[in-house]
């Protein structure tokens, strides 16, 4: 795909998306994946021209249901549904109704009768996106759910990988660090793999699950030998607050042997790019060296691709109902 | 009362190993006569039941049963348990300690025994804490309760992680013959865990709990039984690992029961797929391999009592994300069914089904009943064991209707159950 051919794509007229809701990436195909890829990809475009906003979504609202705390993810979510032109209404509702005893499907609900046309929903409990689009009548994207998957991460890695590579067939992509408690890591496992990437997995052994050979990775405890000819290395978040009990001795010991930093990076291949879904422990699971040097780190990439991703497919559900009425 | 005579039933009685025609003549309660072949006679002053085409057992005795009276009554009450295990054709249960406040003294076990008698439905009889107010630490009145007539002692799903505490509770248990259960789980590797640990529960981004959980805490607690010389019962084992470290026990010699419930016989850690609550269960359902063994167990007589572990949820405590939902499942109902599954589709011969269910418990806690024998209480079920049903969860007679055999198709059906020949329930 050249970057000719995605400008034809009319930002205007999506695709409908293949389910009535984003709960998992394997609720893609590589076709669908590469078609929301390109228009993600045209949203950038005109994000960057200062194209926007569009009036895809005029009339419909937009509902960011976050039940945990997530000031990235939900301002982007948020951003890419008002330059389509929706309503958004962003509910913290981590510091509201729940807490005084609600259940989750209460709240769903309770807002399903409002009659939103998409819910964004972000839960401590994996399963819980899933559990709410059984409950609901509208269109639901999982923005994260516990430890299980974050699609719209993965979709935005792809679609940043691919404008720095152009083609993701051929990536050796090292998905490094704390995937035991990462929704990100399962969710790009399965896209990247999807679209033919090779992907291993690195990290201490308390930190990978044990049955992780078993997803179609290899597995590595050793950076050194994980590293070697990897095209981009992942770095994840060291989801400390996840952590019952000690899975690592120190953060000092683990920067040590598993944190990125340039010694480390220079035994992946030549022109390897560094990503990170953040936020960031800096001297942690990534030296500021690293993170912040534009020459290797698509870690700011990562995030504007974020609001195109996340418009691309908030479109595409849109015209899906659409073409449902 | 007038006598009652059962006639033209297939009599099913685990203890003495019959299984054929015969009849049974009840009166005051108790069975005054078993008689195997076609009966000669008809007592003309009893009530006759022609039970052609029908399965005649003693009454299955559920060890494991919650309530949630006292504390928790919206989940259940000892009544609305006792009408659902009756209409299981259950006719003993043992309610659990874990009420609020937790049965810990002899004052609460009379409580509980008095108000399951007043029901005048099945009999309810009731198992102590072994530790004060379940805490694994301070051990609960053991002599006294046992004095009052709590059947065994144990800390429900709570483990005793304490091993110096367990190691106190078996040495003073042995002093009056009673009975200790314990969960094997070991609770460092449990900790958080709602699933299985593998392939699946890590797909799920579920916290797993592994299979060795089980067999680590079996090892711990089966070389207390041999230093203390307790009667120990294994409470829900549900690996294959830890039936092979029961096995090798029972090979040497140690005389330790076990008891599996009837979910971790019919279903594995797949019908957790779609994050259905019902399915969230603690020990967590396991892996194929691990149920297969179970019922290799079963017919083996590894496994001595199969328990429904009735535990009701209500709607709010279920409709939850899967990790923050609660435990359990409700089963007094669906058990007779649900273990004949064993028999229809496992191959499991029909007395050895029954067996852990009547016999087995009977044996275990010293109870008269589960057998058909002259003098023994005529607690019995009346069942078709070939009658298809579909289940219904919203017509279960608990307060809860958390089953995960909602909307299953099994085969077997309770008709009647009797208990000290009092009809407690007749199929309409």
């Amino acid at each position: 795909m050249t970057q000719a051919d995605v400008t034809e794509i009319d930002p205007n007229r999506p695709a409908p998306f293949p389910r009535a809701h984003f709960l998992s990436a394997a609720d893609l195909n590589p076709a669908t994946a590469t078609d929301l890829l390109d228009l993600a990809d045209t949203y950038a475009t005109l994000n960057r021209a200062g194209a926007v906003p569009l009036d895809l979504m005029r009339g419909r609202t937009v509902v960011n249901l976050f039940f945990e705390n997530s000031t990235r993810t939900s301002a982007s979510f948020e951003i890419a549904a008002k330059r389509l032109g929706a309503e958004v209404v962003t509910m913290p509702v981590a510091a509201s109704s729940v807490k005084k005893g609600e259940t989750l499907i209460d709240t769903a609900v309770t807002l399903n009768a409002m009659r939103p046309d998409v819910l964004v929903v972000r839960h401590a409990a994996s399963g819980a996106a899933a559990l709410l689009s059984q409950k609901v009548g509208c269109a639901v994207v999982n923005a994260g759910d516990g430890r299980h998957e974050h699609p719209t991460q993965a979709l935005l890695d792809l679609l940043t990988l691919r404008r720095a590579f152009g083609d993701v067939t051929s990536l050796t992509v090292a998905i490094c660090g704390d995937v035991a408690h990462s929704r990100v890591a399962r969710s790009n496992v399965a896209l990247l793999q999807m679209m033919g990437a090779r992907v291993r997995l690195v990290g201490p052994p308390t930190l990978i699950p044990g049955d992780a050979d078993r997803w179609g990775c290899e597995v590595f405890h050793d950076m050194r030998e994980g590293l070697a000819g990897c095209d981009v290395v992942m770095m994840l978040r060291l989801q400390l607050e996840r952590m019952e009990g000690a899975l690592i001795p120190s953060t000092r010991e683990y920067f040590r042997f598993w944190g990125l930093d340039r010694e480390k990076l220079a035994w992946a291949a030549p022109g390897a790019k560094v990503m990170h879904p953040g936020p960031m422990n800096r001297g942690v699971e990534i030296d500021s060296d690293v993170a912040d040097d534009l020459s290797v780190s698509l870690i700011q990439e990562q995030v504007e691709m974020g609001v195109a991703a996340r418009m691309a497919v908030l479109a595409s559900l849109s015209a899906r109902t659409e073409a449902d009425q | 009362m007038k006598p009652l005579a059962i006639i033209n039933a297939r009599l099913l009685d685990p203890a003495s190993d019959y299984d054929g025609p015969g009849a049974v003549l009840i009166a005051d309660g108790r069975i005054v006569e078993v008689v195997h072949g076609q009966a000669t006679h008809r007592p003309e002053e009893a009530e006759i039941i022609d039970a052609q085409g029908l399965c005649l057992a003693p009454g299955l005795i559920d060890i494991r049963v919650t309530t949630g009276e006292p504390g928790a009554e919206p989940k259940e009450t000892l009544k609305s348990a006792a009408l659902s295990a009756a209409a299981g054709g259950v006719t003993t249960i043992v309610v659990q300690p874990d009420a609020e406040p937790a049965v810990d003294d002899p004052a609460m076990v009379d409580f509980i025994q008095r108000r399951g008698a007043a029901l005048n439905l099945v009999n309810v009889r009731v198992a102590g804490a072994a530790t004060q107010g379940r805490d694994g630490k301070r051990m609960a009145e053991i002599g006294l309760m046992d004095e009052v007539g709590a059947l065994y002692f144990t800390d429900g799903d709570r483990v005793i992680a304490n091993t110096r505490t367990l190691m106190r509770v078996m040495s003073y248990a042995a002093a009056f013959n009673a009975l200790i259960a314990c969960r094997p789980a070991e609770p460092w590797l449990s900790e958080g865990a709602v699933a299985t640990s593998g392939e699946l529960a890590s797909r799920l981004g579920l916290a797993g709990q592994p299979a060795i959980a089980e067999r680590i805490q079996l090892e711990r607690d089966l070389a207390l039984v041999e230093q203390t010389g307790a009667r120990f019962l294994v409470d829900q084992i549900s690996t294959e690992g830890a039936l092979e470290v029961l096995a090798r026990a029972r090979a040497r010699g140690l005389e330790v029961a076990a008891s599996a419930s009837i979910n971790h016989l019919c279903f594995n850690e797949v019908d957790i797929g779609d994050y259905r609550t019902f399915y969230r269960l603690d020990p967590p359902l396991r892996a194929e391999s691990d149920r297969r063994a179970l019922v290799e167990a079963l017919r083996d007589g590894l496994i001595d009592v199969i328990t429904s572990a009735h535990t009701p949820a209500p709607a709010e405590d279920k409709r939850r994300p899967f990790a923050e939902a609660a435990a359990g499942a409700v089963g007094l109902e669906t058990l007779l069914p649900a273990a004949l599954t064993l028999h229809h589709q496992e191959g499991v011969d029909l007395l050895d089904v029954l067996r852990p269910l009547t016999h087995g418990p009977a044996a275990l806690l010293g109870l008269e009943a589960g057998v058909l024998e002259a003098d023994a209480p005529a607690d019995l079920v009346l069942f078709d064991p070939n009658a298809p049903v579909v289940i219904d969860a919203d017509a279960l007679r608990s307060k809860s209707k958390n089953s995960p055999f909602d909307g299953r198709r099994l085969q077997g059906r309770v008709e009647r159950a009797f208990v000290g020949g009092r009809p407690v329930f007749v199929r309409d």
